[in-house]
């Protein structure tokens, strides 16, 4: 154990000896991300550096305090990557920080989510206890998946000490087309080529253009692109498409641009999670629309009760992603037997409540 | 507990019982029991005090409620295929079939889903929804006969789970019961649900922390075209290189397995698949996607398997050429089983690169035990199984095998393995679950069923090991002709 790992017990130890909160913390980059953080800063940073990483194995093991472009940099020297494309949003961004928030990028629709590519994480519990669940391994079957209840718990759980991540081969083609298209055909085209063999990766749609990324072997991609051509696609120069998915995967593209700069008039940033064949929603202001139609970011005026009922409508659910007042709740309620059993989860990983208490839920 | 004190408990549970269900949902006599008492892995029995087949989700709550307000331990079971006893009832428990709960609610071939009670066969949620060019991707070999609902409980995997993942990856979400009885659902119908992940708790959780009735799977579009490389090698060790190479090289094929020469023989007298006697060992190594991409994919992976040695290499030409090499891959238990009196199955998994030592290790194990094992493995995924061959009826050789099993599962997890990868741990994995896990870890796992079953009544025993457990130490055996359903080809 090395040292710095070792004084991070010590530090949850005596938190948890004090009954004191720690705020854990890597690069501090989604710190606008759940409820508003409070306690004594926990720096993940101190416990950083890749453990192991076997290209033929397509597993990585890095330290939580890693920093998210050094382990990609790492990975592109092997012609592999996070299939997942998890967002930075800005320098400094944390290999535990992208595991504990759970995000993951345009991609996701196609290729899976960071929780789908998590094998094995070895946690600090609320006793200064260290342990392993999952492993390096594809196919694990041996006792609960802790691991990847670890990923999106914020940190409530316990501190990710180190995570074993899936990667990829990065496929040998990519292309991007644009149609020209309201909404609703966008929707329409989406739901019907989901349904066809097309190496279909990613998908947004803002402001009536359609863009779309085709990924996968080269042959596959350019059939498709001649097939989507002919159905009014256009295609887009990769100079001018790698900055566009980099934009949208990291939320510096116009689009969100615009609407973080409305988050500081007042105008807050909703993500709806809803099925990708949900019809138009309707609401004041700007969206965009991702994960072939199952992501919609909306920049709204609306109520926190509007949003909430029209995700509710539509079988999903609402999340208020940027806001500078967050007092309607961040993520929408959960029924009470689920609540129930967050609440004896969270005492058993952390007895006295000292980790990131309440960034998910009021009293979590 | 004596036979009164069971016909005494017995009696009140069934009082409680037979109110909330029809007069022939309820199953107490021993003759109409004993079909009950074990799953795939027949090598444990345990008749159950009684056994409930609800047929609406109603009359599953009023059961769960009536359980939870008797402390009556509860086992729920699919179709009984699995094989590690994650079904093995409880002496003094009620057996929950959900045989009845078998129809597929709907098929949206526009949102690409399938809204399917927890009955439903795996391979029917693909029949299904064949007329719209979808099916569902996990196909465990036994995929004809076990349910969907026993797929989430083992977080099951199948041949081409490397490419499209295991049925954690598969699933959108769950409905149920919490073990008192109240509804929940867990995940939902977009990509994600609010709060932590429980659904991916949930799957694999063997049973144990809430009873599924509902299941909303996805479905992907059917590969156009699938096409597989049959490749032998003079040398196990350059046959578990190529593999890596294969990986190293860029490309996920859509199933990669690997059986060495003792496994050769006994499929080949068996099926007649036309494989290479000759060679150390045999690859067979597909891809499936649009013609174009796999004639592309086919050459590279020719390409990887050539330049790592392999001695020999055939392509299927036609439908009916993939499924004979692959007949031979999905018979290699029932073959096993008519060369030995009885093997014994292991399921660990370990890091691809270590196959070549791992065949080593073996090969050492043979002479140090003085038994023969025949090996065929998920190679992509680097899930072994290995075949111990003995005779259960000399005790010695049953001593040896033991010991033998039991040394594969340790080499395993020294190699940065685990001890199962996919048949889950049921009751026949419980002492290989002390090998793996801390003492600590193993209470967090308990605390955690604690927070889904406060009472303890869901599948108890099962997964968890007990600290005597560990400190005890045991092994299974297959006897041939003993596992359930042998018709059904495996893994």
């Amino acid at each position: 154990m090395t040292p710095n790992l070792a004084q991070l017990i010590e530090q949850v130890r005596a938190a948890h000896n004090a009954q004191e909160p720690l705020e854990i913390r890597g690069g501090g980059t989604k710190a606008f991300y759940g409820e508003a953080p409070v306690g004594q800063v926990l720096d993940t940073r101190v416990h950083a550096g890749i453990v192991s990483y076997e290209p033929t194995e397509l597993v990585v093991t890095a330290a939580c305090g890693t920093s998210l472009s050094e382990l990609e940099a790492t990975l592109a020297d092997k012609k592999q990557f996070l299939a997942f494309e998890p967002p930075h949003f800005a320098k400094g961004s944390t290999v535990g920080g992208m595991v504990a928030a759970g995000l993951s990028g345009p991609s996701r629709a196609s290729a899976g989510a960071v929780r789908d590519h998590v094998l094995g994480a070895t946690l600090l519990n609320g006793r200064g206890e260290l342990m392993r669940f999952g492993g390096e391994v594809m196919k694990n079957v041996a006792g609960y998946d802790v691991s990847r209840v670890l990923t999106g718990s914020l940190g409530t759980l316990g501190v990710l000490i180190d995570v074993s991540l899936k990667v990829l081969p990065i496929a040998p083609a990519t292309a991007t087309l644009r149609f020209a298209c309201n909404e609703s055909s966008a929707l329409t085209h989406l739901n019907a080529w989901g349904g066809q063999p097309l190496p279909l990766n990613a998908s947004a749609w803002w402001n009536g253009a359609l863009v779309i990324r085709l990924r996968g072997a080269c042959a596959s991609v350019q059939a498709a692109v001649a097939r989507l051509r002919n159905a009014g696609g256009e295609w887009v120069e990769p100079a001018l498409a790698t900055p566009y998915w980099e934009g949208l995967r990291h939320q510096s593209g116009e689009f969100f641009e615009n609407a973080l700069a409305a988050v500081g008039y007042g105008t807050p940033l909703w993500r709806l999670s809803v099925p990708q064949t949900t019809p138009a929603i309707r609401l004041p202001g700007e969206q965009m629309i991702e994960w072939h139609g199952a992501q919609r970011w909306w920049s709204t005026s609306a109520s926190a009760s509007e949003v909430r009922r029209a995700a509710a409508a539509a079988n999903g659910h609402a999340t208020l992603f940027r806001a500078n007042a967050k007092s309607v709740g961040v993520f929408t309620p959960l029924a009470p037997p689920l609540m129930a059993i967050h609440r004896s989860l969270k005492r058993s990983f952390d007895p006295s409540g000292m980790f990131n208490p309440g960034r998910m839920y009021p009293h979590l | 507990m004596n036979t009164l004190e069971r016909n005494t408990r017995q009696a009140e549970v069934m009082a409680a019982l037979q109110p909330l269900l029809p007069a022939h949902a309820l199953l107490w006599q021993h003759e109409d029991t004993v079909p009950y008492e074990c799953d795939g892995l027949t090598a444990y029995r345990q008749v159950p005090l009684l056994v409930a087949l609800p047929e609406t989700a109603g009359q599953v709550s009023a059961v769960l409620k009536a359980c939870h307000a008797l402390e009556v331990p509860v086992v729920v079971r699919g179709a009984g295929t699995g094989l590690s006893g994650g079904a093995l009832p409880h002496a003094l428990g009620v057996t929950l079939s959900l045989a009845k709960f078998n129809r597929i609610l709907n098929v949206d071939p526009v949102a690409r889903t399938a809204v399917v009670e927890c009955g439903v066969r795996n391979l029917a949620i693909s029949e299904a929804a064949s007329p719209h060019g979808l099916y569902y991707a996990p196909d465990p070999s036994s995929q004809i006969a076990c349910t969907i609902g026993g797929n989430v409980a083992e977080n099951a995997g199948g041949v081409h789970c490397l490419k499209y993942g295991l049925t954690l990856h598969n699933v959108l979400g769950v409905r149920g019961f919490t073990a008192s009885g109240e509804p929940v659902a867990f995940g939902s119908g977009s990509l994600d649900a609010p709060g932590l992940d429980l659904l991916a708790l949930v799957v694999g959780s063997e049973g144990m922390l809430a009873v599924i009735t509902e299941v909303t799977v996805k479905l992907l579009p059917k590969p156009a075209v699938a096409r597989c490389i049959m490749a032998s090698f003079d040398d196990v060790r350059k046959a578990g290189d190529a593999v890596a190479g294969v990986i190293a090289a860029g490309i996920i094929p859509a199933g990669l397995e690997m059986m060495d020469k003792p496994m050769i023989a006994a499929v080949e007298a068996f099926v007649h698949p036309g494989y290479d006697l000759g060679a150390e060992a045999i690859l067979l190594c597909e891809s499936d996607g649009t013609p174009e991409e796999v004639n592309e994919e086919i050459d590279r992976m020719l390409a990887v398997l050539t330049a790592f040695g392999a001695t020999r290499v055939e392509v299927s030409q036609d439908e009916t050429q993939r499924l004979r090499f692959w007949s031979g891959r999905k018979n290699a238990f029932p073959a096993s089983g008519r060369i030995s009196p009885d093997y014994m199955c292991m399921d660990s998994t370990i890091p691809r690169h270590r196959l070549a030592d791992m065949l080593q290790a073996i090969s050492e194990m043979e002479k140090k035990y003085g038994l023969r094992c025949a090996n065929v493995f998920h190679a992509g995924d680097g899930n072994l199984h290995p075949l111990i061959l003995y005779d259960a009826n000399d005790p010695d050789q049953l001593r040896r095998c033991e010991l033998f099993g039991a040394d594969i599962l340790e080499t395993s997890v020294k190699m940065g393995g685990t001890v199962t990868g996919e048949h889950g741990v049921g009751v026949e994995k419980l002492s290989s679950m002390c090998v793996q896990f801390s003492p600590a870890e193993r209470e967090h796992m308990l605390a955690l069923k604690h927070a889904f079953d406060p009472a303890g009544l869901l599948n108890p025993g099962k997964v968890i090991p007990t600290l005597a457990r560990c400190a005890e130490y045991g092994k299974m055996h297959v006897r041939r002709g003993l596992l359930a359903f042998a018709e059904i080809p495996r893994f």
